[in-house]
C-alpha cells in the first residue's frame, strides 16, 4: 500500500498528463462524426513530430538546462533528409541512418560546447540554432527535394501498406489496421530511452539535474553524463525530421516553423511533468503532453458550429484557447504555493 | 563606483571595432568608399538598433532577477495594434497600458504562483497572439500609425532620429534604477539568492511583479516606435525581436542566472548585433551564411568570456 502511494506521488505528472490525454481525446472521439483507425493514424501523423521534438527537450530539461536547437535540428535533418533519402532500397535505409548520426553529431557538439565551454545550456543552443537553420537553408535554399512516394506512403500509414507495398507480407486482417506510428515511437523508446534510463550514465543525468554539486560528490561523471543527455536530444530531434521528412516528402528550411516546435517542445515537457528545474519526470510523461497538446486542436477541428460551444469552433479563437489550457496547466502546480507553511521553502 | 570596464564589455567593444573594420574594408574594395564609418550610416544603424535596444533594456531587467520574458514579442505587437486600433492619444496611452496589464500577469505568475518564468510567459505570448488574431480576425481594425508613433519611430531633429533618444532616455531611466534606487539593489540582489533577499526583508513578489511590468512597458514603448517606423502595426512584428534581445544582453556580460550585469554592456551587445547584421547584409551574404555567422559570433565571444571568467576565478 505504501509503495502504491510512493510510486502514485512520485509520478503525479505523468498519471495527470495520462488522464487530461485520456479525457480530452474522449471528447474528439464523442465528437467526431466517423471516428475510426484512419482517424487514428491522421492524428498520429500530426503528432508523431513533435511527440519526438518533445522528448528531445525532455533530454535537455532533465539535465537543468534546455535546448533552443531542437526546432532547428529537426528542420536541419528534415533538409539534409530530403537529400540522402532518396532513391530506394538499401541506400533509404543508410540516408535515415546519416540523418540519425547528423542530430546525434549536432546534439554531440551541443553538449561538448555547454560542458567545455561553460556556457548555458539556453544560450549555447540559442547560437547552435542559429547555426543549424543556416546549414539548413544551405541544403535547401528553397523547399524542394522528392524522396520515393513507397516509402512516404508505406512508414507513414498502418502496418498493412507497410508490408503491401513492398511485398514483405499480406493482408494481416485488423492487426494490420493499427497505424504504424505507435509502433515507430515504442521502438525508440523501448530501444534508446529504457535502455539509457537505466545506465550509469542516464541514472547520472537524473541525479544532475536534481543537485549537480550533491551529484560531484557522489562520483557521477558529470561531463559525460551531460553530453549522452544533449546527444540524445539530437538522436530525438533528428527522429522527428526523418519522420517529417517521410511525411512531407520533400525538404523545407522553414524558421518559424522550427521556432514553433522548439516553443512547443518546453509546453509538452511542462504538461508531461517534468520539472523545469531538472532532476524528475521523463520522455514517457512528455509522449502525453504532446497528445494532449494535440488533441486540443484536434477537438476544435470537430466541435458543431451551430451547438451551446459552436463559438469555439471559430479557427480565429483556437490560439486564444490553447495559450489558455498551457497557462491553466502549469498554473495546476501552482496549488502548492497556498499549502506552505513557511514561504522560505518556495525559494528552493 | 570604479571606471574599470568589465571584460566581456571590452571584449565587445573589440568586435564592435573588428566589425567596423571588416564593413568598411569590404566597402572600400568593392565601391572605393568607407560608407561604413559614415555618420548617416551609423546613425542609420543607431536607427535600427533602438527599437531591439529599448526591448533587450526590458528584457534584462527580468534576465537579472534570473528570469526571462518570452512574451516580448507579441507583447510588443499587441500594444502597437491595441494602440492603432484604439487611435490618437488615447491610443498610444492604451499601447502602454496594455504593456503594463501584460507585464502585471506576468509578474503574478512567476512571482505569486511560481510558475517558471520560461513557461509562464510563453502562455501568455500565446494568448495575446490569439487574442490579436481575435481582433484582426472578423474585421480590419485601423492599423495605421498615430502622429505620436510617427514622431517618436520616424521622424527627426537635426538628423537625430528619435527612436534613438527614446532608447538613451529609457537607459537613463535604468541605469539611475539599477543604480541608485533599492528597487535596483534588490534586483541584483534577488537575482543571487531570493531566499536571502526574503530573510532580508525585501518584498521580493513586489520586486519581480516590478521588474516584469518594466520589461512590458519597455516591448510597448519599443513596438510604439516600431509602428511609427513602419507607419503601420502588424501581426507578428515582434518576432524577430525576442532572442536577439536576449543574445544582447547575455553578449553584454549579464549573467542568465541573475544577479550579474551591468547596464551599459547590454548597450555594447545591442550596438554588436545590429553591426554585425547590417554588416553581413551590406556583404550581401545569403540568408543561410548569415545565421551561421550569427549564431558562431555568440559561441565565440561567450567562449572567450567563459576562459576570462576560469582565470580569473
Amino acid at each position: 500500500m505504501k509503495t502504491l502511494r510512493l510510486i502514485l506521488t512520485q509520478n503525479l505528472g505523468l498519471i495527470l498528463a495520462v488522464v487530461l490525454f485520456v479525457a480530452l481525446y474522449s471528447i474528439y472521439v464523442a465528437l467526431h462524426p466517423n471516428w475510426g483507425l484512419n482517424v487514428v493514424l491522421q492524428n498520429g501523423n500530426e503528432t508523431l513530430a513533435l511527440i519526438f521534438v518533445g522528448m528531445a527537450q525532455t533530454m535537455a530539461v532533465l539535465v537543468g538546462g534546455l535546448d533552443l536547437s531542437v526546432g532547428p535540428l529537426m528542420t536541419l535533418t528534415n533538409c539534409f533528409g530530403s537529400h540522402v533519402m532518396a532513391g530506394t532500397g538499401g541506400s533509404v535505409v543508410a540516408g535515415v541512418v546519416a540523418c540519425l548520426a547528423l542530430g546525434s553529431a549536432c546534439g554531440c557538439l551541443n553538449g561538448c560546447i555547454i560542458v567545455y565551454g561553460r556556457i548555458q545550456p539556453i544560450i549555447a543552443t540559442l547560437a547552435t540554432g542559429a547555426i543549424y537553420i543556416g546549414l539548413a537553408l544551405l541544403l535547401r535554399p528553397t523547399p524542394g527535394g522528392a524522396i520515393d512516394g513507397d516509402l512516404a506512403w508505406a512508414f507513414t500509414n498502418d502496418i498493412n501498406e507497410l508490408g503491401m507495398t513492398y511485398g514483405w507480407w499480406g493482408d494481416l486482417g485488423l492487426f494490420g489496421k493499427i497505424p504504424a506510428q505507435p509502433i515507430f515511437l515504442a521502438l525508440v523508446v523501448v530501444l534508446v530511452w529504457a535502455p539509457f534510463k537505466r545506465s550509469a550514465t542516464g541514472r547520472g543525468a537524473y541525479a544532475i539535474g536534481s543537485n549537480a554539486h550533491a551529484a560531484y560528490m557522489s562520483g557521477v561523471r558529470i561531463d559525460r553524463s551531460k553530453i549522452a543527455a544533449f546527444t540524445l536530444a539530437g538522436f530525438f530531434a533528428a527522429c522527428a525530421g526523418v519522420y517529417l521528412t517521410m511525411q512531407m516528402g520533400s525538404g523545407n528550411a522553414d524558421a518559424p516553423q522550427a521556432a514553433e516546435y522548439t516553443l512547443r517542445s518546453i509546453a509538452t515537457v511542462v504538461i508531461g511533468g517534468t520539472s523545469l528545474y531538472g532532476g524528475s519526470g521523463g520522455v514517457i510523461g512528455t509522449i502525453f503532453g504532446a497528445l494532449v497538446l494535440r488533441s486540443i486542436s484536434f477537438i476544435f477541428r470537430v466541435v458543431p458550429g451551430d451547438s451551446t460551444f459552436g463559438f469555439v469552433a471559430s479557427p480565429l479563437l483556437q490560439p486564444f484557447f490553447e495559450g489558455l489550457i498551457l497557462l491553466f496547466a502549469v498554473s495546476l502546480g501552482a496549488a502548492r504555493v497556498f499549502r506552505v507553511r513557511n514561504r522560505l521553502s518556495l525559494f528552493t | 563606483m570604479s571606471l574599470r570596464i568589465e571584460p566581456p564589455i571590452l571584449i565587445g567593444l573589440v568586435f564592435i571595432a573588428l566589425i567596423l573594420a571588416t564593413g568598411t574594408a569590404y566597402t572600400m574594395v568593392t565601391q572605393g568608399t568607407a560608407t561604413f564609418i559614415s555618420p548617416p550610416y551609423l546613425l542609420q544603424q543607431l536607427h535600427f538598433g533602438a527599437f531591439l535596444g529599448i526591448t533587450a533594456a526590458g528584457m534584462m531587467m527580468v534576465i537579472l532577477l534570473g528570469h526571462i520574458d518570452l512574451s516580448v514579442p507579441w507583447t510588443l505587437a499587441a500594444s502597437a495594434m491595441v494602440g492603432t486600433a484604439v487611435g490618437g492619444v488615447a491610443g498610444d496611452f492604451t499601447a502602454l497600458g496594455v504593456g503594463l496589464a501584460v507585464g502585471l500577469i506576468n509578474g503574478i505568475g512567476v512571482a505569486v504562483l511560481r510558475v517558471p518564468s520560461m513557461i509562464f510567459t510563453l502562455g501568455v505570448n500565446t494568448v495575446l497572439l490569439g487574442l490579436m488574431v481575435m481582433l484582426t480576425g472578423g474585421f480590419a481594425p485601423q492599423n495605421a500609425a498615430t502622429p505620436l508613433m510617427t514622431f517618436l519611430g520616424s521622424l527627426r531633429t537635426y538628423g537625430v532620429p528619435h527612436s534613438v533618444v527614446v532608447w538613451a532616455l529609457v537607459s537613463a531611466s535604468l541605469i539611475f534604477v539599477l543604480n541608485r534606487t533599492p528597487l535596483g539593489r534588490y534586483m541584483y540582489a534577488i537575482g543571487n539568492e531570493e531566499a536571502a533577499a526574503y530573510l532580508s526583508g525585501v518584498r521580493t513578489r513586489l520586486v519581480i511583479i516590478a521588474a516584469f511590468m518594466i520589461c512590458s512597458l519597455c516591448a510597448a514603448v519599443a513596438g510604439l516606435c516600431l509602428a511609427g517606423y513602419s507607419a503601420r502595426a502588424f501581426q507578428a512584428m515582434g518576432d524577430q525581436y525576442l532572442l536577439p534581445s536576449i543574445a544582447a544582453v547575455v553578449l553584454g556580460g549579464t549573467n542568465i542566472l541573475g544577479g550579474q550585469g551591468k547596464y551599459s554592456g547590454t548597450v555594447v551587445g545591442v550596438v554588436l548585433i545590429v553591426l554585425l547584421q547590417s554588416m553581413l547584409s551590406v556583404m550581401q551574404m545569403d540568408e543561410a551564411y548569415r545565421q551561421m555567422i550569427y549564431g558562431a559570433v555568440i559561441i565565440l565571444m561567450l567562449l572567450i568570456y567563459s576562459r576570462g571568467r576560469a582565470q580569473t576565478a
